[in-house]
């Protein structure tokens, strides 16, 4: 045995414990937070949300998972069977994957240290959309084809002003390493790159709306004008899968914007995961206050508003970055 | 033949299978409904497409025809009043008026004055729980959930307001031949009138915060515009004729009942007659209620709820009547035909909403799946009145 040989062994052994720790995360975070979609829904609607299961329906979402585990898992006739049930899995397994070079805390709590951390996290985002394309493909259904090929259309639009808003932090910091950027900002929030560059965050906070299907962005499952859209074949769990990756990839996402633009794990006082996780759930909470709030946009209109105003905003803003970065 | 081959060879029913035959071959059929959340209840639409561009609509009926029409052949006159309340469940109590009218009218039954007002107050209060039914679902088609929400929180009261007089919440029951079942009680004016208040601050805040948002507007402005000539050839009424800008409502252009007494204006669309025109004359029309339930509580006459002469039997002459009220969705009339006998000879139903929905099928001819679902909202459907 060599030392090449042992310090591959323990990657690999740090990976898979990493991995496992963040589908505990996931599994976790996405029952506190269909909990708290639900809840704060209600809050909007006047009403209490779910009330009836544990103390204030807190255990809601428990019973849910278990009625989505019980449920038969339904192939629809005419379905390609293979890729119908992998689609689920192809959409949900990059979003794990997104986590490992999240710092969630000063020392310690990163899944894997790397250098292209924020490369990593915008290539395998990016995958996602392709489990969708395969579920919508694959249902033998039209409604599904239809949300399907709105999917792919809106990812591949939203991802490019994300891309180049992430890039204008990058510039600012010079490097794409999360614990970097993250060390760059300060415990207060003018140190944070929210104040620099405000337009940045804004660009990458509406990009991201999009890159979920979040509403008012949510058209892939628009459900007035497509039932359920590329998920309508689904039952149970195949459903289930998605409804995780879907709340997975929003806290990748508010874990991606809280590490570029709020300080990360900075903090007033104590600096630790404690600001990382109210940072994000803070990020959630306004995602979820645009939902309950907004009508939905027409899919036409949402490509308007990336190409003709996300995008050269976002490429202006990445220029003046890099001249201001030039020059200071 | 391979059991899959054989499935989509089954696909589609008569409906689909006949629209099949496109223009161009890359074009899809996609069924809407019966079973579709936008559709309001059991409408079904067979719409071929061309990626998500419309290129024909196919509305198609009969889901929920339950023969209301041959039943008033069937029944008594006073024993076919309670299928009035379950034509239009939106707007029963206008439903309840125009038959009552007919029968009145062809058998020269006179109301008492206080009926008069009453059946003013309760139908316009039904009005507006029919719009805000509509205000909610119409939010909800175009993607926005918590609206609903609101308009049921108010309708709720609305409804425990005429609880108190009719007895029942939806499918009303309420008006008789020469007057109205029950009397109200002071709790009931007092409390309509409390209502009216709140609903007047209720509106400015919907206004700024749901009417005005810039999607919404994006989403209804330009979209399905009818011109003055198109919704004449269908013959629309009500809010979708007068958001093309024709002042024309029942209540002020064949005035019926004491509707000549109250001030109130007709709200009409001053754009393109488009969507947004649509949604700002239902608005309109909830404070234009308002206004006469107000005026109409507080001149509320004294007498009794029904009149005197009102037949305890009703005995038809030989002879035909039509009669016409504004309902929510539009003109609401009742062909009534007698033969002198004991049941109606003939009823015919001039129902709103199948005049309002052949508009559709012209009004969606290449404009996107979206804006379909927008403007079937916007023409404010309730599928059990046009199925009959």
């Amino acid at each position: 045995m060599n030392v090449l040989g042992i310090h591959i062994a323990i990657e690999l052994i740090q990976i898979v414990v990493a991995v496992v720790v963040f589908l505990a995360f996931i599994g976790v975070n996405v029952l506190i937070l269909v909990l708290m979609e639900r809840k704060v829904a209600g809050r909007f609607q006047r009403r209490p949300g779910p009330f009836e299961v544990g103390p204030h329906g807190s255990l809601q979402t428990l019973a849910d998972a278990v009625k989505m585990m019980a449920k038969e898992l339904h192939t629809p006739g005419g379905a390609d069977k293979i890729l119908f049930w992998a689609a689920p899995i192809i959409t949900f397994a990059p979003v794990v994957v997104c986590f490992m070079p999240v710092p969630f805390g000063p020392k310690y709590l990163t899944g894997w240290e790397m250098n292209l951390g924020v490369v990593l996290i915008l290539a395998f985002s990016g995958l996602g959309v392709f489990g969708i394309c395969l579920a919508g493909w694959s249902s033998n259904n039209k409604y599904s084809l239809i949300g399907a090929a709105r999917a792919v259309a809106q990812s591949v639009a939203y991802e490019i002003p994300l891309l180049l808003s992430v890039l204008a932090v990058a510039f600012q910091v010079g490097s794409l390493n999360l614990s970097v950027i993250t060390a760059g900002q300060g415990s207060w929030p003018w140190q944070w790159n929210v104040v620099v560059q405000p337009l940045s965050f804004f660009i990458f906070f509406v990009s991201t709306l999009g890159e979920t299907n979040r509403a008012p962005f949510d058209l892939p499952e628009a459900e007035s004008e497509l039932t359920a859209g590329f998920h309508t074949e689904y039952s149970g769990m195949g459903f289930g899968v998605f409804f995780m990756a879907e709340y997975a990839a929003m806290v990748v996402v508010c874990s991606v914007g809280t590490i570029l633009f709020l300080g990360g794990w900075n903090g007033p006082l104590v600096n630790g995961p404690w600001w990382f996780l109210a940072k994000v759930y803070g990020l959630l909470f306004v995602m979820m206050w645009l939902r309950w709030t907004f009508p939905r946009v027409r899919f036409d209109q949402l490509l308007n508003i990336n190409w003709k105003w996300l995008t050269p905003l976002a490429l202006l803003n990445l220029l003046v970055v890099a001249l201001m970065v030039k020059l200071v | 033949m391979n059991p899959e081959q054989a499935f989509r060879n089954l696909a589609g029913d008569f409906y689909t299978r006949s629209l099949q035959p496109g223009p161009t071959e890359n074009t899809l059929i996609l069924n809407m409904g019966p079973q579709h959340p936008s559709t309001h209840g059991v409408l079904r639409i067979v719409l071929e497409l061309d990626g998500e561009y419309i290129l024909r609509a196919d509305p198609v009926l009969g889901y929920i025809h339950r023969m209301h029409e041959k039943m008033g052949e069937v029944k008594t006159f006073a024993q076919y009043l309670p299928n009035m309340g379950r034509v239009d469940y939106l707007h029963a109590l206008a439903w309840n008026w125009a038959y009552v009218g007919a029968v009145e009218k062809l058998c020269g039954v006179e109301v008492s004055e206080r009926a008069e007002y009453l059946r003013v107050v309760t139908s316009e209060m039904n009005r507006i729980s029919s719009h805000f039914v509509w205000w909610g679902a119409y939010l909800l088609d175009l993607g926005a959930f918590t609206p609903i929400m609101y308009a049921f929180d108010d309708r709720e009261w609305l409804l425990d307001l005429l609880q108190i007089v009719t007895g029942s919440r939806l499918t009303y029951c309420y008006f008789r031949f020469g007057g109205v079942s029950d009397d109200v009680t002071p709790e009931f004016v007092e409390g309509t009138l409390k209502w009216c208040e709140h609903m007047r601050e209720r509106l400015p805040m919907y206004k700024a915060l749901v009417t005005d948002n810039v999607i919404l507007r994006n989403r209804c402005e330009e979209i399905g515009p009818i011109d003055l000539d198109m919704a004449r050839r269908y013959g629309a009424t009500g809010p979708v004729l007068r958001g093309s800008g024709v002042a024309y409502d029942v209540r002020r252009a064949e005035p019926y009942s004491v509707y000549d007494r109250f001030q109130f204006e007709i709200p009409v669309g001053t754009g393109a007659g488009d969507a947004m025109d649509r949604y700002l004359v239902r608005l309109a029309e909830i404070e234009q209620s308002l206004n006469i339930i107000e005026q109409a509580l507080k001149t509320l006459p004294e007498g009794p709820h029904m009149h005197e002469k009102a037949p305890k039997r009703l005995k038809a002459p030989k002879g035909e009547t039509y009669f016409a009220v504004e309902g929510a969705r539009g003109k609401i009339g009742v062909h009534l035909l007698s033969d002198g006998g004991k049941n109606p000879y003939r009823v015919k139903l001039r129902a709103p909403g199948f005049s309002n929905l052949s508009l559709f099928a012209e009004l969606v001819r290449g404009v996107l799946l979206a804006d379909a679902v927008s403007i079937l909202g916007s023409l404010d459907m309730v599928i059990p009145e046009i199925d009959r």
